[in-house]
């Protein structure tokens, strides 16, 4: 629904690094770990209000703390901080950085 | 006078900045039709002009889509008929956030208005090592731009100098029409970049602090002790604070009476219109409580971790953990816990949240529940001595208020307010101190919306209820009894739709007096007793006893559970949601929910 907007638009933002192997659901990022946006698959409000804080294709998405149960969490995007719920954080993808070095203190 | 309006992104300090530019010369109303709340408030300048300030709601874009976003758009491009078009508008925007906030500035730009950007938090954009080039902003946006503190008060002058139009203004400069946001976040973050933004690095304190709050062991427990204390402090308060505003108000009324010469015009003042304030005045050391701690708690940025926290468990019944807090002081008192949905963003939730919230066991059910217990319940204790049957009994009232909130909010939910699956999102404040001025100034709103709002509705209805218990339709010579009052008349009128509840007419007075107040009813149960030669030597419960079976009990308490008997909540509800609808709605339901309930409880047990 939303297409790839590239990389190298936002003037703050590292660029991500090198083409990463696979894109997962935002969901499945561990506390810690970091991807880059790819797209949101959901209604064009939802996405849109998505976007307005801070969740826009290219940017740099890391998952931080969550409530009991990993529902829902905090993410950390574009100098702000997010919670959404699973069904949401489900319906957008993102291309994990650097998938080898995966923190090992990630929990839920 | 002129008129300049304040927006800008939530939490970006807009009403701390417009504290500090009103302070105390401000008025809160609602926007005619809708549930938003409009401040507007005075600025006197150096020359001597008044301007009116209008803070709009916080919104990230100009596009109608909610209606807080509808009203920010219809008032800045002047088409509210209720408010003027503004001459100049003070976008405000959180300066250590440039990147993102900046995407606001385009569409109010676009206006061409002229425009001040108010860039706050200056003191934690410096504490926290950022920076930027303010003229090299100002050209980029072809506005001027000025750095402040609202908090602080730093820089606060050049919005003074903007107002008087003291401020130079930098060339104008054509900006791009954007319409999607990654357009604008492109925009924006050229813009900064332009202008050498650099971003303050993120504040260790807020992770450290979250750490804690949202540790999965500590997080819940420290949320279960803000939860309690909260509970408890508004619980606690209930009782002597009514007593306190009982007391000032039986002092006062005296001395009317002995100013006032006898008759029907001081028992119209000093039982009619004197009893109806203090009625509405004893909710108000409960509304300001509670708004103290959701001051603090919202303020601190504490709020939005509870929420975040309550959040699963209030998903099962469709509502979402900012739903937490309003519920949980319902059961103290429905009016301040419905006043404070307002921390509910989403607008069917908050309904929702609102039309669920007057089932909550509040404090007074608590007399009418006791007395009927003990009167009907003998003080018998099971499990040991743990649990008494009373105890017991009361146990299950709350859980019956709860089972039937719950189910409210799931049938809500899944038809008039289906929130057509709409992502929950917040936003995580970052942890500050909050302040006095801010928390004062809330407080003092709070009370002016629930005296007005609710007083002129509560006033209203207890003179009627008083024309109707006092205005005798026929004289027979001796002090009229309250069975010949207009009230008695409707209370015999009534009997037979309450009968088949077990009610008798003496309780149906009762409950058309508990219309003002839940626990009016014992006080009028106790006249009505007392005048009676049947029952005058008995106390209170042994009357009771004598007038209900077990069965008719059993359903006057579920009729309590249920029933919206409450004009402070009738007339909040209908404030804050901004229709008769609402409140009408939510009257016929729970009266019928209670009609029922009470029939079937009554045919159950006779
Ligand atoms: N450090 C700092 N905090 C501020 C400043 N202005 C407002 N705040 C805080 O930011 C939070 C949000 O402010 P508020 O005025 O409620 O924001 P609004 O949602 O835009 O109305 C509050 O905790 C304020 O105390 C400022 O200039 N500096």
């Amino acid at each position: 629904m939303l297409q790839l907007s590239g990389n190298s638009t936002l003037a703050e933002e590292p660029a991500a690094s090198g083409p990463a192997p696979c894109l997962v659901p935002m969901v499945d990022l561990r506390r810690g770990e970091a991807g880059v946006l790819h797209s949101i698959d959901l209604p064009a409000a939802d996405a849109r209000r998505l976007m307005e804080l801070g969740f826009l294709p290219g940017t740099r998405v890391t998952a931080g703390l969550s409530a009991p149960g990993g529902d829902p969490r905090v993410f950390q995007v574009d100098g702000s901080e997010v919670a959404l719920r699973r069904e949401t954080a489900r319906r957008l993808s993102v291309r994990p950085e650097t998938a080898g070095k995966r923190a090992p203190r990630g929990r839920m | 006078m002129r008129t300049v309006a304040v927006i800008g992104p939530p939490n970006s300090g807009k009403t701390t900045l417009f504290n500090r530019l009103t302070g105390l010369r401000q008025k809160v109303a609602n926007f005619p039709g809708v549930t938003v709340e409009q401040h507007t408030g005075e600025v006197a300048l150096a020359d001597g002009r008044v301007l009116r300030l209008i803070d709009l709601p916080g919104v990230y874009s100009l596009l109608p889509r909610s209606e807080d976003e509808q009203i920010a758009h219809d008032v800045l491009t002047g088409k509210r008929a209720d408010t003027p078009k503004p001459d100049a508008i003070l976008l405000v925007l959180d300066s250590t956030n440039l990147g993102r906030h900046l995407m606001l500035a385009a569409p109010i730009l676009a206006l061409g208005v002229p425009t001040l950007v108010i860039l706050n938090m200056a003191d934690d954009l410096r504490n926290r090592g950022g920076k930027l080039d303010l003229a090299a902003l100002a050209a980029q946006l072809g506005a001027p731009v000025a750095l402040v503190s609202a908090r602080q008060d730093e820089g606060i002058e050049q919005i003074f100098d903007f107002l008087t139009g003291a401020m130079p203004m930098p060339e104008p400069k054509e900006l791009p029409v954007l319409q999607d946001v990654p357009k604008c976040r492109q925009w924006a973050g050229r813009v900064s970049a332009r202008a050498a933004y650099r971003a303050p690095i993120p504040p260790k304190w807020t992770r450290r602090l979250d750490s804690v709050f949202l540790h999965p062991i500590a997080g819940p427990l420290i949320f279960m002790v803000v939860v309690v204390a909260v509970f408890q402090t508004i619980f606690w308060i209930a009782d002597p604070s009514k007593e306190a505003v009982d007391w000032l108000f039986g002092v006062t009324g005296n001395w009317v009476a002995s100013v006032v010469p006898a008759g029907m015009w001081r028992s119209l003042l000093i039982d009619g219109i004197w009893k109806g304030v203090g009625s509405v005045v004893v909710f108000l050391p409960q509304v300001l409580c509670l708004f103290l701690f959701i001051g603090i708690l919202e303020d601190s940025g504490y709020l939005a971790r509870a929420a975040v926290i309550a959040d699963r468990t209030m998903a099962r019944a469709g509502l979402q953990g900012k739903s937490f807090i309003p519920l949980l002081s319902a059961y103290a008192c429905a009016v301040p816990a419905i006043m404070s949905t307002r921390t509910i963003e989403n607008k069917r939730d908050r309904m929702a949240t609102i039309l669920i919230a007057p089932f909550m066991t509040c404090s007074a059910r608590l007399p009418v529940y006791s007395l009927i217990i003990a009167a009907f319940i003998p003080n018998r204790h099971f499990i040991g001595s743990f649990v008494s049957a009373r105890t017991a009994a009361m146990l299950g009232l709350y859980l019956l208020g709860f089972v039937a909130a719950v189910a409210t909010a799931r049938v809500l939910k899944s038809s008039v307010l289906k929130s057509g699956r709409t992502a929950f999102l917040l936003e995580m404040p970052a942890y500050r101190w909050p302040t006095w001025q801010s928390i004062g100034l809330r407080l003092l709103d709070r009370s002016k919306v629930f005296l007005r709002r609710a007083g002129t509705v509560i006033l209203l209805v207890t003179v009627v209820l008083w024309v109707m218990a006092t205005l005798v339709p026929y004289h027979h010579g001796h002090p009229p009894a309250i069975e010949d009052s207009l009230a008695g008349t409707i209370g015999h009128t009534i009997e037979p739709v309450i009968k088949p509840l077990g009610f008798n007419w003496k309780i149906g007075i009762g409950l058309i007096t508990s219309l003002a107040a839940r626990e009016t009813i014992i006080g009028t149960l106790g006249t009505i007793y007392a005048v009676d030669p049947q029952s005058h030597q008995m106390d209170l419960e042994n009357a009771v006893r004598h007038d209900l079976t077990p069965g008719g009990a059993v359903a006057l308490l579920v009729f309590f559970a249920f029933a919206m008997q409450c004009i402070s909540t009738i007339a909040i509800v209908r404030r804050e949601t901004g229709s008769w609808k609402w409140p009408a709605l939510q009257f016929t339901y729970m009266s019928v929910l209670a009609y029922v309930g009470a029939l079937v409880a009554y045919h159950l047990i006779r």
